[in-house]
């Protein structure tokens, strides 16, 4: 929106308009004092270091993530060898195996370990496809008011309509056939809504906030005044959905996976081996189910720490 | 309910002022008749219902009046800043600097809006983004309308802050908002107000929001940058005391009316209208110690159910004949000097109530019977 610099522009006439301003009698001054200039984003980083549940689910997430990267590459066992178990149903924890193994004989280990890219990536990428998604049709919404409005919110009335994991289910039949990216693409396709509902509530409440109006009253346009003051300032409560809608996503992957709709059962995730176990369960072999189960808790748990860290944290009305 | 009112007196009133006539050079503000509406789920409310009054060059006006007469809504119909819908701009010019902005698109109408007439809120502590600097959003200002560089820009920006009595303005111009006090937002919105140097600043209630004595220095403030660079200033406020102290020129404003304007001196000393003369009898300072105070009897008229006559009739201590049926129009009552109330009027220019004449043709009644 700014124009660069060209050779014939009108430089401002400050020496010409506005001598006087500057040197007139002294005027009345208001004294304060200030430390430090911190934005918004960073108060919030600010808010968000004091609290401590939140930090340790920070941690136990970035620990999860770490994980997943090089977890891999450091499993003792190949995650698709079967070499065959000692037991029917899989054998126990031990030194070899600290998880214990399936009935096939793979580590749980291996199994949960490289499992944590794909819940992750799941979760992740189906929030960043929704958000934006979510983003740019509240937006739109919001911003544009009238029949364009009114159009935009029955379309997110119709995604609410139908059940979500009817439709998961139905799409990953015809689309998904195990692939991962499938599975990412519908959860985010038919997750926006809720996004766009909450990005347009905040536009609805800002679109008459002073700051805008008293933007409006100085001439900037409109286009400027949608994207660089009100959508900046209608991300906070987004931010915090989405962290905890990532979480949900990640449940969802596991559960359809468990229900052999989701990634191929080949593949080593935290559904599929939920999944396998169940007949193992029986037996009392909890191990093979245990651990990856335990992984999906501590994930979602840590995200939702950080989700209520990040609700304090952008808390327009927080004060540090 | 048919009577013709003479109007011949409202022509008086304003000299060189009839509909669709551009006013003289040195007449930079002209409302004539405005009338805004907001159509809401009740009905109609029509919160400035026929508003009359203008600014020359360089002049300060007061426009006062209790809360909810329809202040901000006429400043904010001059900006061009009422939603249509739900509002309505029924009726009336606003010539501004010879062109009536009425007429304008929204491009011209944002072109001028912060270059040529610009707003100074009455809220500072939500009127500036809190995730911008200040002198992010003075330069935002003077970008929209000058094509100018991010640096020139930037420069500009400290100016005005220098200008508006911040000290230290290179380090607040990287400041947020949140970082300020009432006082200093205040002067932030005055120096991105004054960015483009308008002609025209209309501050709507610039003091409310502010404690005592960071009231008197912004005060101070805007009567110094009035006089140094001669921009015209139309100041909205509820409190005498403020324009008292600041404006040439005062217009009282009632029920989405204008009912008195004239020079400060004159209104406050010598008030025609009866509602300002309750006005000021009604200022704690003027009653003895241990009385009663003054008050206007009675509250400001429903919106939906305007009287059919002169709105402030229902609480007028001075009500006679007319004033229940016809509603008086400003009447000039000395050189610059106008009143709408019918006390002003010669008994002869009063108008009378049609019904105490027979009626012209009774509609013949048929009896139907076997």
């Amino acid at each position: 929106m700014f124009k660069p610099e060209s050779a014939d522009s009108l430089p401002i006439p400050a020496s010409a308009a506005t001598p006087s301003l500057i040197d007139g009698p002294e005027l009345p001054v208001d004294v304060e004092v200030a430390l430090e200039s911190l934005n918004q984003w960073q108060l919030a980083v600010k808010r968000f270091m004091r609290h401590r549940m939140a930090l340790i689910g920070l941690a136990m997430f970035c620990f999860i993530v770490l994980v997943a990267i090089i977890g891999p590459i450091v499993a003792p066992y190949n995650p698709i060898d079967i070499p065959g178990a000692i037991h029917q149903g899989g054998d126990g924890p031990s030194f070899t195996h600290p998880m214990g193994t399936d009935d096939a004989g793979r580590d749980v280990y291996t199994m949960v370990v490289n499992g944590a890219h794909i819940s992750l990536a799941v979760g992740f990428f189906a929030t960043v496809i929704a958000g934006i998604i979510g983003i740019i049709v509240g937006s739109i919404s919001g911003a544009a008011g009238g029949v364009v409005d009114n159009l935009l919110m029955r379309l997110v009335d119709v995604t609410f309509a139908v059940p979500l994991l009817f439709l998961i289910l139905v799409a990953a039949v015809f689309f998904g056939q195990g692939s991962m990216v499938a599975l990412i693409l519908i959860f985010g396709i038919l997750q926006w809504g809720l996004i766009a509902r909450l990005v347009r509530a905040q536009f609805l409440s800002l679109r008459e906030a002073d700051f805008v109006e008293a933007a409006r009253a100085v001439g900037v346009g409109t286009m400027r005044i949608t994207f660089r003051h009100i959508l900046p300032n209608a991300l906070g409560p987004v931010i915090v959905v989405m962290t905890l809608l990532m979480a949900s996503n990640i449940v969802l992957e596991a559960f359809v996976s468990f229900l052999n709709f989701g990634i191929a059962a080949t593949e080593p995730t935290w559904g599929n081996a939920l999944s396998n176990a169940q007949n193992a369960m029986g037996d009392g072999n909890w191990w093979w189910a245990f651990f990856p189960g335990m992984a999906i808790a501590l994930t979602v748990i840590s995200i939702n720490f950080v989700g209520d860290g990040l609700h304090d944290a952008l808390d327009p009305r927080a004060r540090l | 309910m048919s009577t013709v009112i003479d109007l011949s007196h409202v022509a008086e009133a304003a000299p060189g002022r009839s509909i669709g006539q551009k006013p003289p050079d040195d007449v930079l503000l002209d409302v004539r008749g405005l009338k805004t509406y907001f159509h809401v789920l009740d009905g109609t409310v029509p919160a400035v219902d026929g508003v009359d009054f203008q600014i020359k060059r360089g002049e300060t006006l007061g426009l006062v009046g209790e809360s909810g007469c329809g202040k901000s809504v006429t400043s904010l119909t001059i900006m061009r800043l009422i939603d249509i819908p739900p509002g309505e701009i029924a009726a009336g010019e606003i010539w501004f600097d010879g062109v009536d902005i009425l007429s304008l698109s929204p491009s011209e109408m944002r072109d001028i809006r912060g270059s040529e007439m610009s707003m100074i809120f009455q809220e500072p502590m939500t009127s500036l983004n809190p995730v911008f600097t200040v002198g992010y959003q003075i330069a935002e200002a003077v970008k929209a309308h000058r094509n100018v560089s991010k640096n020139s820009a930037r420069d500009r920006a400290i100016e005005m802050l220098a200008a508006v009595g911040i000290p230290s303005p290179e380090r607040r111009f990287k400041q947020y908002p949140h970082e300020l006090s009432g006082g200093m937002r205040q002067r932030v919105m005055i120096a991105m107000a004054l960015s483009c140097d308008p002609k025209l600043i209309i501050a709507d209630e610039p003091t409310t929001a502010l404690d005592v004595t960071i009231q008197a220095q912004i005060l101070e403030l805007m009567k110094s940058i009035q006089e140094r660079t001669g921009t015209a200033l139309l100041l909205i406020t509820h409190d005498l005391a403020v324009v008292a102290e600041t404006v040439e020129r005062i217009a009282v404003m009632y029920a989405g009316r204008i009912v008195e304007a004239g020079t400060a001196e004159e209104v406050l000393l010598d008030p025609k209208h009866p509602y300002t003369q309750g006005l000021i009898a009604s200022i704690p300072s003027t009653v003895p110690r241990g009385q009663r105070l003054n008050v206007i009897k009675g509250t400001v008229p429903n919106p939906f159910r305007m009287p059919t006559g002169c709105r402030f009739e229902p609480r007028c201590p001075h009500a006679f004949g007319p004033c229940k049926d016809f509603d008086p129009p400003l009447r000039l009552t000395g050189p610059n000097r106008e009143s709408a109330c019918w006390l002003q009027y010669p008994p002869g220019e009063l108008p009378v109530k049609e019904t105490d004449a027979p009626p012209a043709t009774p509609v013949p009644v048929e009896r139907v019977g076997h």
